[in-house]
């Protein structure tokens, strides 16, 4: 029996570059950076001053105040994704969605933000003064639970906290369900707003970000010699996925396939990517096996592509194994270089940048990338977009602890 | 403290604090379905008070508590 193919009919995203899917995609082909320095806390004693932040939104303002205090940030903005992304698949987002739409979030590190302000309540008043509403905004599933209330969504829910692989494999694991007859739609992504200035102390502590003070725009630089770590982002970017006979029969917009999920664990070290990525080979060759292709029908890469010297390096390395030769053909990308990295919500958000270079014909750069690393030789995209063809395209997305989700779209 | 000046404190905790529509808070409001105060809120709300009167509510005084006229009285009679 051949199995059901899942198209996706809706996009919504917040992120560093943009508020929305069209701006978003603009800066990304114009090659602009979303990071800059923090502006929602002071810096002063951090060795890290810049981060990739959502500017000009108020939830307040987007739904009431009262609402709005109810729940953390992550929550907020996972909410105004997906009402982008379901009013883009044209459905009506003032009936509740109901028992056959299922959501998939994730998280990297759910409403750590919460988490602190509660400790300090704590620490300085006592237990009788903790926010009563703590709780129920720092569980990881909050925004899962918060999207579901808000669009009536009754279908099966999961949260996935698979760090920064938590919205591949939340996209991955939607599409097996879809494709698996559980339901015909789900509203799958992830969310990430967890730049706080303990997180940035305690990434910093293990030399995982970029300390590149002076030029915050510059400082994430994938694949480039001058790498010195990452650089944290927030934003939350939602797919509505459906089953194509599903979307057929409604007469939605398809803006393309996700053919094929690759899932493995390293089971090696809980930051480190194993020696030659070689967790990550597997993944890449389980996602194109699951999509019905071979290695030579893959066209482009959105890389994982941190800009750590470890992940950059090791990447390379696994697409060479998977490749082989041909690895020197393929595009490949990190958007990560414009949006910093959204951790738990950078899966969904790269997700969306496949689809739509598939989609547009158009591949967006590598910024920053000036003087390659001699054990990165391949063609990264540098700088400028590239107008091209394509047919089948591949995400990359790898966590601390190890995971590995890498996801497969195909245009037709 | 008046009755009424109790009111108009509560009424600015419930606008600025808890950010709901002032024109909705009246003595006669009930708290969950015209202010929309679930049961996690009322901890909220009864948090509010005590910081704001320098008083202590037990559970169980909140039990005949339904309306804001309600909640007034019960701070009046506690200040």
């Amino acid at each position: 029996m051949s199995k059901r193919r899942v198209v996706v009919t809706g996009l919504g995203t917040i992120n560093p570059l943009g508020n929305n899917v069209a701006d978003s995609w603009e800066k990304l082909i114009n090659g602009d950076s979303g990071i800059d320095y923090i502006t929602s806390f002071d810096t002063e004693d951090l060795p890290v001053k810049f981060a990739g932040e959502v500017k000009g939104f108020d939830a307040n303002e987007y739904m009431g105040k009262q609402h709005a205090r109810k729940l953390d940030r992550s929550s907020h903005l996972s909410i105004y994704a997906t009402e982008q992304a379901l009013k883009d698949a044209g459905l009506d987002t003032k009936n509740r969605l109901g028992p056959n739409v299922g959501i998939v979030l994730g998280t990297g590190i759910g409403g750590i933000s919460t988490t602190e302000q509660a400790v300090r309540t704590f620490d300085e008043r006592g237990a009788s003064r903790i926010n009563p509403l703590a709780i129920t905004q720092l569980m990881p599933n909050s925004s899962t639970g918060q999207v579901a209330i808000k669009f009536g969504i009754e279908g099966p829910s999961l949260t996935i906290t698979t760090a920064c692989a938590a919205s591949a494999n939340a996209v991955g694991e939607a599409k097996n369900m879809i494709q698996n007859g559980v339901v015909d739609m789900v509203i799958a992504g992830g969310t990430e707003s967890g730049t706080t200035s303990m997180t940035i102390g305690a990434f910093a502590q293990i030399r995982a970000l970029s300390t590149n003070n002076e030029n915050p725009k510059e400082a994430c630089r994938p694949f480039d010699k001058e790498r010195d770590g990452f650089v944290m982002g927030e934003g939350s970017t939602v797919l509505v996925m459906e089953s194509e006979e599903s979307a057929l029969s409604r007469g939605a917009r398809i803006y393309g396939y996700v053919a094929g999920y690759g899932s493995t664990t390293d089971a090696y070290h809980i930051t480190a990517p194993a020696e030659g990525g070689k967790g990550a080979v597997v993944a890449m060759q389980k996602a194109i096996a699951d999509a019905g292709l071979t290695k030579d029908e893959v066209d482009y890469i959105n890389a994982h592509g941190t800009s750590t010297p470890a992940n950059d390096k090791n990447e390379t390395a696994a697409i060479k194994t998977v490749f082989g030769e041909r690895a020197y053909e393929i595009d490949i990308s990190s958007t990560k270089s414009m949006t910093g990295h959204l951790l738990g919500g950078g899966g969904a958000f790269e997700a969306m940048v496949s689809v739509l270079t598939l989609k547009n014909g158009v591949i967006p750069p590598t910024i920053n990338l000036n003087n390659p690393d001699e054990e990165c030789d391949l063609k990264y995209t540098p700088n400028n977009a590239i107008k091209k063809e394509l047919s089948t395209a591949m995400s990359n997305s790898f966590g601390f602890g190890g995971h590995n989700g890498v996801l497969v779209f195909k245009k037709d | 403290m008046e009755t009424n000046e109790v009111f108009e404190k509560v009424k600015g905790l419930f606008v600025e604090d808890l950010g709901i529509d002032e024109s909705k808070v009246t003595m006669d409001a009930k708290l969950e379905e015209d202010l929309e105060i679930d049961s996690l809120g009322i901890v909220e709300v009864v948090m509010a008070f005590e910081d704001e009167f320098d008083i202590e509510i037990d559970d169980e005084e909140l039990a005949d508590v339904s309306t804001v006229g309600q909640a007034v009285n019960l701070l009046h009679s506690k200040i």
